[in-house]
């Protein structure tokens, strides 16, 4: 098995992101919350450190660091804030889909502007009636001279508010869905999805497309076979890079829990001390290093180009995403009513962590899919 | 690996995941009924390990996936040499 080499990271991974979420984002990141969006400041230093280069190959000026790396960056800014994770997630989607999938005028054409996130994009799947089940997709793709007409509307597009490039899947009348690169102008409308219950900083947004005129090179990927491939891998790195921020909301909780369990004291000793505290810090330890390791496994495989990694990913996301949810429920529960108040970044955590059992795939929809897969493997 | 392991190994990959899948090396997979995007995804990352290169993307063509023969017709093309008829 070979180990990809961050030959060209430019210092971009675990350390310089943990320094970066440690200066510029804990601090800050409930007021962003409360804001409902991230200062522009904030994303250039994003920017800066590399993030929205991470998957944008070194020919067109980004890092092209290895999935492990990527891992280990979205852990970190998942630590700190889940919206800029989620933010970073889906630019990454994107760039990874063209990068992989694009044609060489389309990877000149936008991955130079989305490497130093000068332009930000979105991935843009899911409808008002339509969520994992893309058999449900109502935009449409009508042929018009060698280009397309699209209409429709995509819902929960995260980053939308900010993306000046959309990805864009809509059908078409003999091709079934395509993906399309779909640029912010006539016809595009972002509107935000305030007040939602989790990743409230996210550039949450309706998209509407109303006769939004696009040339043959809008399509990616290269023939009928493709859209599934570019659907499904952009979905597996959304799936990975939400998994990896799902330990770093573990690691936020486990640091939270510790740090007030041995300040606070109840019945004259010290949180720490009581059994039941200890029951919860354990807990998020094991889970941490767990979801951890089930991320690495899943950097790893895709490093090593095995496609066990696809599997891999699913049972990561799986895990992280639920160990996030109970690990921010105890972390609230260990705070009591301060944990419920905005004066803490738990209540954050908790709600961000509801969130990722639900995007990219739910907690359901992996069930069945992981089942699925054991039912394979085990032989008769 | 010789076109004939190759061969073997395609079949043991497509019938690890579709057990009570039934079909000739020639017999279009995609039209069976059992394909998804995710096996897609795996498919693609199966033959490129094996070759160890990237396919370009003018050959992810669902005629070049669309059965074992194909499959191994894309391989020996990208490998420069011919694949073995039998």
């Amino acid at each position: 098995m070979t180990t990809a080499i961050d030959c060209h990271a430019g210092g971009l991974d675990r350390t310089a992101a943990r320094r970066f979420v440690d200066d510029h984002v804990i601090g800050a990141a409930d007021a962003w919350d409360r804001d409902q969006q991230i200062p522009r400041a904030v994303l250039e230093q994003a920017a800066e450190l590399g993030v929205f280069a991470a998957a944008v190959p070194v020919e067109h000026g980004g890092r092209s660091v290895s999935m492990r790396t990527l891992g280990d960056v979205h852990e970190e800014l998942g630590r700190g804030c889940s919206s800029l994770r989620s933010l970073a997630t889906v630019h990454t989607m994107v760039v990874w889909a063209l990068g992989r999938w694009g044609s060489e005028d389309q990877r000149r054409r936008w991955l130079p502007a989305l490497a130093p996130g000068e332009t930000l994009a979105a991935f843009c799947l899911s409808e008002p009636e339509a969520g994992s089940d893309t058999t449900a997709i109502e935009a449409t793709a009508e042929p018009r001279g060698e280009g397309w007409t699209i209409n429709g509307t995509k819902t929960w597009i995260t980053g939308g508010l900010l993306a000046d490039l959309f990805l864009v899947f809509a059908r078409t009348p003999t091709d079934g869905v395509l993906p399309f690169l779909v640029e912010r102008g006539p016809g595009v409308l972002t509107a935000p999805l305030p007040d939602m219950l989790g990743t409230r900083a996210s550039a949450l947004a309706r998209l509407t497309l109303t006769d939004v005129e696009v040339g043959p090179d809008a399509l990616l990927g290269p023939s009928r076979f493709a859209p599934g491939l570019v659907m499904s891998s952009a979905l597996d790195i959304g799936r990975y890079s939400v998994a990896c921020g799902c330990v770093g909301i573990l690691q936020a909780c486990l640091e939270a829990s510790v740090r007030y369990s041995r300040t606070r004291k109840v019945g004259g000793s010290l949180l720490s001390e009581h059994q039941l505290t200890q029951q919860k810090i354990a807990n998020m330890v094991t889970a941490t290093t767990a979801g951890r390791a089930l991320c690495e496994r899943a950097g790893v495989l895709k490093d090593a180009r095995d496609e066990a990694t696809v599997m891999a990913t699913w049972v990561a996301k799986y895990y992280s995403s639920r160990a996030a949810a109970q690990a921010a429920a105890d972390a609230v529960q260990l705070h009591g009513a301060v944990g419920c108040s905005p004066a803490h970044p738990v209540a954050r955590y908790y709600r961000d962590a509801k969130v990722m059992e639900i995007i990219e795939g739910s907690t359901e929809l992996q069930q069945i899919t992981i089942a699925v897969s054991a039912a394979r493997e085990v032989p008769a | 690996m010789t076109t004939g392991d190759l061969r073997s190994d395609l079949r043991a990959f497509i019938l690890d995941r579709f057990p009570q899948a039934d079909f000739r090396d020639d017999e279009n997979i995609f039209e069976l009924g059992f394909i998804n995007s995710l096996f897609s995804v795996e498919l693609v990352m199966f033959v490129e390990a094996t070759l160890g290169v990237e396919v370009p993307n003018d050959d992810l063509t669902l005629e070049n996936f669309e059965s074992i023969t194909s499959i191994l017709a894309l391989v020996a093309r990208l490998r420069g040499v011919e694949p073995a008829m039998r």
